[in-house]
C-alpha cells in the first residue's frame, strides 16, 4: 500500500506548494533544522511547561511532539474542503435539531431508530427542547483524512467538546518565531482569528433575553483535566473568565458567577465538561465538576450552553456510517466529503466479513475515542486479533471496522532525517446565529512512528503546523 | 474579578510568606543550639519551633521527640505535614497555576522554578551547610516572588488580595512568634539576666530580621520589652504587627473603593489598626502580654475568616 | 382503594446552608386505575419553585432557597383513588418512544451473573409474559428486600451479589435482566397502601414496568412479587432511581446534614370530610 504523499504526490515529482519548502529543507543542513527543533521545544515547553505538568509525579501529561515542517494546502484544494467540511456541519445541526425535535430522519427510515434511542449520548433532557438560535454544534472538530490528490474522507466528527485549536495556534505562533524566513517567501493564510471568530459565534447564541454585550466564560473541569492548558488559552485569548464548576452558582434558573463583587449573570457558558459532568441534579449525581441547577437555567432559556448538551448522538461512530444519508436527507446535495467505508458489526453480515478480515480492518469501538478501544489490523498480533474476534463475537452492536486507510503522508523531521510520515487534518468549524466559519487550516496530527497510522496523541502521535496558501 | 481568582492569589502569597517564615525559624532555631550548653541551656528549642510553627499535634503523632533531625524533617519536605516548607510551596504552586492567567509571567517563573528547584533539594542528602543553603533559598524565593509582584503586577484588586495575603499571614506569623516567646520577654525574666536571655531575645530579633533594626531604632542594649515595642507597635519595622496592619488597612480600602463599597473587612482592620496605635507597649505589659497576643492572633484570623466572606466564597 | 399519602422529608443541618436547590419528582399523576383527588407540597421555608416536565412526562419542580438555612421540610399530603387494573398502565402520558427504556444505565449495568441468571429463567417460560413473570419470582426469590432507612443504592449488578437490597435495588435488578433479555423496562417509583399480604408497603416504594408490544407497559413489583394492583400509586418513571428519583439536591455550606424520612400511604377512612 503506497501512500500519496503530500508533497511528492503519488510518484517522485514535487507538488507545485511545495517547491519553495523543499528548496529551504535542501537548502537548510540538518544541524540547523534539529537547531530549530530544539528551540521550539524550548519554547512549547514555557508556555507548555506550566500545564504540561513537568515535574509533577503524578501527572501523565507531557508535551506533544512538534514537527516543524509544515502540511501544506492550496486555495483550491481549502476551498473545496471548506465547502464540504460547512455542508457537514450543517447537516450535523439539522440532525440534531431533529433527533431532538421532530424526528423526520428517524420516520423517513434514514438511521435505525433504536441507534438514536438506545444511545446513551440521546439525551432526553433535550427532547423538545428548542435550543437558543436553533444552533448545537457551536464548535465542532471534524477529522480528515487524505488518501489521493482529490479525495478527502471524513475519519470522524466530533461534535461534543473537540480540543487541540490552541495548537494550532502555537504551532503557527512558533512557526513564525523560528521560521520568518518561510512567511516572506510564502503567503500563509493565518490562524489567528479564530479567538474572534469563537467570541463573535459565542455572542451570537446568547439568549435572547441576555444584554446587548453579553457575559460569557468558558466552564473546565479545572487545572488536572489534561485540556487545562486549553482552557486557559482560550479563556485568555478570548477575555473571558476561566470557570469551574464551583465557582458559578444557579439561583431561580439564573446561572451567576462568583465574584469579589457579587454574583455576575452569565449569558454564556462555553463549556469543556461532559454532559454527564455538568449538572449533578440531572446527570451523575457524583459530579463534583459541575453545576447543580444549570440544565434548569439553560431549558429556562436563561442560559447557552455551547455545545449544546446532547450532541454526543451527533458523533457516535455508528451513526458517523450513515453520515452521507444523513447529510442527503437534509442539505439535500451529494456529500462534498466521503465517509470512510464502514462496516456495521451490528449488521450479522457484515459482522461476519469483519471476522473474516480482521487482519486487514481497523476495528473501532462505537464509544471509543482517543485511540483507545481500537485495533489496527495490520499492524496487530494475533493475540490482539483474537482479543477483538472474542469482543465482537459477544457485543457486536459495540463496534465498527473500516479498511485500513492509506492515510496521506507528509515529510517530517525525525531522527533519521527528513522522511515522510502519516497525517490526518482536524479544521474548526464554528457555528453561530449568523452562519458558519471556518479558520483556514486546522491542527495537523502527524504518526511519528515509522508506517504508524495512529496519529492520537495519546498514542505517540505529533503536531504539524499546517498552511492554506494563499496565492 | 472571580472569587476563586482572588482567593487563589491570596494564598499563593499566604503560602509563599509562610514558607519564608518557616524557614526563618529553623534558622534561628539552628543557630541558638549551636551555641556552647552552658549558654544553649535548657534544650527546648526545637519543641518551641515546632510550637512557632503552630503544628505541635500533628508533629507529636508523627515523631514524638523534639529533636533536630526530627524538627528539620517534619518543616522542611515532610509531606504530611500540610505546614512544610515543601507542601507550602506546593499550595502556593497548586494555587498559582489554577490562575496561572492572572499571575505575570514573573511571579509564575518564580513560583514554577522554585518548585522544580526543591525537587533538586528533596532529592539531596543535606549536611548542615547545604541545609543552611537549602534555607536561605527559600527565603529567597520568597524574596523573588514577592518582587516580581510588587514590580510586575498591575495595581488592581488582583494586586491587592495578592498583598493582603501576606500581610495577614506576616501578622499571624510575627505573633505566633511572640506568643511562643512571650515568657522570654517577661520582666521576671531580665532579673534571670545571663546569657541565655540574651541569645533568646536575639533569635527572636533574627526570626523577623530586626536585629540591626533594633539597634537603628532604639539605640540602647538589647531589652525585651522594647522588643515587645519593636514588634508589636513600631510601624516601620515592616514585620511589625502595626505595619502589617497599616498596610491590610490601606489595601483593604483600595479594594472599598474601586467596588464602591465598604464592609465588615474594612470595619475590623481599621479597628484593629486604631488599637496598635492607640497603645502602648506599657500598657500592653499591664495587661498581660500573653493575653493581648493571643487576643490578636484570634482576631487575626477573624479577619482572614471575614475577608473569604466578604470577597473570596 | 382510597389511598391517603403523608409524606415528610426533613433535613436538619449542623453548620446552615447558604443556598439549597431542589428537583422533586414528587407528584403523581392521573392515568387509567388512578386518579389524583387532592395533592399538595409544601416546604417548611420560603423559596422558589417552579414546575415543568421531564421526558418521561413526570412533573418536576425546581425548589431554591436562599440560606441562612439550618432546616428544611417537604411535606407533601395527598388522596388518591386507584383501581386495581393487575398491573397494567394505560392513558398516560408517554413521551419518549418505548425504544428508550432498552438504554442500559449506570445503575442497571449488567454482569455475567446477572446476564447468565436472566436467560436461565426466561429459558422455560413460554411468551414474553410469562418469562417476566418467571423472572419476578426468580428476582423474588434470590433477593431480600430491606429498609432503605439510612441506606443508598448500589446499582443492580452489586445488589444481585449481596442478595439483599433495598426496593430500587431489587428494581433494578429486574430492570437489568428485561433488558437484556431485549425489553424495554423503566424504573417506578411511587407508594404502596398498607394492606396485609403485602410484606413492603405502606410507604414509599419502587417496582419496575416492561413495555410488551401486545399489552403496552406492565408493572411488576418484585420486593412484593405482585403486579402493582390497587394498593400501589405511581409517581414518577425513568430509566432508573438516579432518572426517576423523588429528590435530588445540592447545596452550599450546610455541612453535617441530617436527613430523617416519615411516610405513610394508607387506605382513607369515610369520606374526605377529614380534609
Amino acid at each position: 500500500m503506497v501512500a500519496f504523499d503530500e508533497m511528492t504526490g503519488s510518484g517522485a515529482e514535487l507538488r507545485p506548494a511545495y517547491e519553495a519548502l523543499d528548496r529551504w529543507l535542501k537548502e537548510t543542513p540538518a544541524d540547523q533544522l534539529a537547531l530549530r527543533r530544539s528551540q521550539a521545544e524550548l519554547f512549547f515547553r514555557r508556555i507548555g511547561i506550566t500545564f504540561a505538568v513537568y515535574g509533577d509525579e503524578d501527572s501523565t501529561e507531557r508535551l506533544i511532539p512538534f514537527d516543524i515542517i509544515p502540511r501544506v494546502l492550496t486555495k483550491p484544494e481549502w476551498t473545496k474542503l471548506e465547502k464540504g467540511l460547512r455542508q457537514r456541519v450543517t447537516a450535523l445541526n439539522m440532525f440534531l435539531a431533529d433527533v431532538y425535535g421532530p424526528k423526520e430522519c428517524l420516520k423517513a427510515g434514514i438511521i435505525p431508530p433504536d441507534l438514536v434511542y438506545r444511545n446513551a449520548c440521546y439525551q432526553l433532557e433535550m427532547v423538545d427542547f428548542k435550543v437558543p438560535h436553533g444552533v448545537y454544534c457551536h464548535i465542532a472538530g471534524i477529522d480528515v483524512v487524505r488518501v489521493d490528490a482529490d479525495t478527502f474522507y471524513v475519519l470522524e466528527d466530533n461534535a461534543r467538546t473537540p480540543s487541540g485549536v490552541s495548537y494550532m495556534m502555537e504551532n503557527r505562533e512558533v512557526m513564525l518565531r523560528l521560521f520568518p524566513e518561510l512567511f516572506s517567501t510564502h503567503r500563509v493564510a493565518p490562524v489567528d482569528n479564530y479567538p474572534d471568530q469563537l467570541l463573535a459565534t459565542l455572542r451570537s447564541v446568547a439568549p435572547r433575553s441576555a444584554p446587548s454585550d453579553p457575559t460569557i466564560c468558558l466552564l473546565t473541569p479545572g487545572q488536572f483535566n489534561s485540556a487545562f492548558y486549553e482552557h486557559s488559552f482560550l479563556a485568555d485569548k478570548l477575555g473571558v473568565e476561566l470557570v469551574e464548576g464551583s465557582d458559578l452558582l444557579v439561583k431561580d434558573d439564573v446561572v451567576y458567577m462568583r465574584t469579589t463583587q457579587g454574583p455576575k449573570r452569565v449569558d454564556v457558558i462555553y463549556r469543556r465538561i461532559d454532559d454527564d459532568f455538568i449538572d449533578p441534579l440531572v446527570f451523575r449525581g457524583d459530579s463534583v465538576l459541575g453545576v447543580p441547577g444549570i440544565i434548569g437555567a439553560y431549558k429556562a432559556g436563561n442560559v447557552t450552553l455551547a455545545n449544546a448538551v446532547g450532541t454526543g448522538v451527533a458523533d457516535d461512530k455508528a451513526v458517523y456510517s450513515y453520515m452521507p444519508e444523513i447529510v442527503k436527507f437534509f442539505t439535500g446535495e451529494e456529500p462534498i466529503l466521503k465517509n470512510v467505508p464502514t462496516w456495521r458489526c451490528r449488521e450479522p453480515e457484515a459482522n461476519a466479513y469483519v471476522l473474516d478480515n480482521l487482519e486487514h480492518l481497523v476495528v473501532k469501538e462505537v464509544n471509543g475515542s482517543g485511540g483507545y478501544g481500537m485495533l489496527v489490523g495490520p499492524h496487530a498480533n494475533k493475540a490482539q486479533i483474537e482479543t477483538f474476534r472474542r469482543k465482537l463475537k459477544a457485543q457486536p452492536e459495540g463496534f465498527i471496522a473500516q479498511p485500513t486507510l492509506a492515510l496521506s503522508t507528509c515529510p517530517t523531521f525525525v531522527a533519521s532525517g527528513v522522511a515522510p510520515r502519516h497525517v490526518d487534518l482536524r479544521p474548526y468549524v464554528l457555528s453561530g446565529a449568523n452562519g458558519i466559519s471556518c479558520v483556514p487550516g486546522g491542527l495537523t496530527r502527524v504518526a511519528l512512528k515509522e508506517g504508524s497510522l495512529v496519529v492520537n496523541s495519546s498514542q505517540g502521535g505529533g503536531t504539524k503546523d499546517t498552511w492554506v496558501l494563499d496565492a | 474579578m472571580l472569587s476563586r481568582t482572588a482567593d487563589s492569589l491570596y494564598w499563593v502569597s499566604r503560602y509563599v510568606e509562610r514558607a519564608e517564615y518557616l524557614a526563618r525559624i529553623l534558622d534561628a532555631t539552628t543557630r541558638l543550639t549551636n551555641l556552647p550548653h552552658a549558654y544553649g541551656g535548657a534544650g527546648t528549642e526545637w519543641q518551641s519551633a515546632v510550637s512557632t510553627a503552630g503544628c505541635e499535634d500533628t508533629f507529636a503523632k508523627a515523631y514524638g521527640e523534639a529533636n533536630e533531625r526530627n524538627v528539620c524533617d517534619f518543616l522542611t519536605f515532610n509531606p504530611d505535614n500540610p505546614s512544610s516548607i515543601r507542601n507550602c510551596l506546593a499550595q502556593a504552586r497548586s494555587n498559582a497555576r489554577a490562575v496561572r492567567t492572572a499571575l505575570t509571567s514573573e511571579m509564575w517563573d518564580a513560583i514554577n522554578g522554585a518548585w522544580l528547584e526543591l525537587q533538586r533539594f528533596e532529592k539531596t542528602r543535606m549536611d548542615r551547610e547545604e541545609f543552611a543553603r537549602f534555607l536561605d533559598w527559600v527565603k529567597n524565593v520568597s524574596l523573588v516572588f514577592d518582587g516580581s509582584a510588587y514590580r510586575t503586577m498591575l495595581r488592581d484588586d488582583g494586586y491587592w488580595f495578592s498583598r493582603l495575603g501576606v500581610y495577614v499571614e506576616r501578622a499571624d506569623n510575627t505573633a505566633r512568634i511572640l506568643d511562643v516567646k512571650y515568657h522570654v520577654l517577661l520582666p521576671a525574666n531580665e532579673q534571670v539576666g545571663g546569657s541565655l536571655d540574651y541569645f533568646q531575645w536575639t533569635t527572636v530579633l533574627r526570626e523577623v530580621s530586626a536585629l540591626t533594626a533594633y539597634h537603628w531604632v532604639y539605640r540602647e542594649a538589647v531589652k525585651p520589652i522594647l522588643i515587645a515595642d519593636l514588634l508589636i507597635l513600631n510601624r516601620r519595622m515592616p514585620r511589625s504587627l502595626a505595619a502589617c496592619y497599616e498596610s491590610i488597612s490601606r489595601f483593604l480600602d483600595s479594594l472599598g473603593d474601586a467596588y464602591g463599597r465598604q464592609g465588615p473587612a474594612q470595619r475590623q482592620a481599621r479597628k484593629t489598626l486604631a488599637n496598635l496605635s492607640n497603645t502602648r507597649i506599657d500598657d500592653i505589659f499591664q495587661h498581660g502580654l500573653h493575653e493581648f497576643i493571643e487576643d490578636f492572633i484570634t482576631e487575626n484570623n477573624r479577619l482572614g475568616n471575614t475577608i473569604f466572606e466578604q470577597y473570596l466564597q | 382503594m382510597r389511598i391517603r399519602i403523608s409524606h415528610t422529608i426533613s433535613y436538619e443541618y449542623a453548620e446552615p446552608a447558604r443556598h439549597i436547590t431542589q428537583i422533586l419528582r414528587l407528584t403523581p399523576l392521573d392515568h387509567d386505575g388512578q386518579h389524583v383527588m387532592s395533592w399538595r407540597i409544601e416546604p417548611s421555608i420560603d423559596g422558589r419553585m417552579r414546575a415543568t416536565r421531564d421526558a418521561h412526562g413526570n412533573v418536576v419542580h425546581s425548589f431554591y432557597a436562599d440560606g441562612p438555612i439550618s432546616s428544611l421540610s417537604i411535606h407533601i399530603d395527598g388522596v388518591v383513588e386507584t383501581t386495581d387494573l393487575a398491573g397494567v398502565v394505560r392513558g398516560g402520558i408517554e413521551r419518549v418512544p418505548c425504544d428508550v427504556y432498552r438504554r442500559d444505565t449506570l445503575l442497571t449495568e449488567q454482569d455475567e451473573a446477572l446476564r447468565s441468571f436472566a436467560e436461565e429463567t426466561a429459558g422455560g417460560a413460554g411468551t414474553e409474559l410469562s418469562q417476566m413473570h418467571a423472572l419476578m419470582a426468580a428476582v423474588n426469590g434470590r433477593m431480600t428486600c430491606v429498609d432503605a432507612t439510612g441506606r443508598t443504592g448500589v446499582g443492580a449488578a452489586a445488589a444481585f451479589q449481596a442478595k439483599e437490597a433495598i426496593a430500587q435495588d431489587i428494581a433494578h435488578v429486574f430492570m437489568a435482566c428485561a433488558r437484556h433479555l431485549g425489553l424495554p423496562a423503566r424504573y417506578v417509583s411511587g407508594y404502596v397502601a398498607q394492606a396485609e399480604d403485602l410484606p413492603h408497603a405502606n410507604g414509599a416504594h419502587a417496582w419496575a414496568e416492561v413495555h410488551f408490544d401486545d399489552y403496552g407497559w406492565i408493572g411488576f413489583d418484585c420486593a412484593n412479587a405482585i403486579c402493582p394492583i390497587d394498593t400501589h400509586v405511581r409517581v414518577a418513571v425513568g430509566l432508573d432511581f438516579a432518572d426517576a428519583a423523588p429528590v435530588r439536591g445540592a447545596r452550599q455550606g450546610g455541612e453535617g446534614e441530617l436527613l430523617n424520612v416519615l411516610v405513610s400511604a394508607r387506605e382513607a377512612e369515610g369520606r374526605l370530610s377529614n380534609q
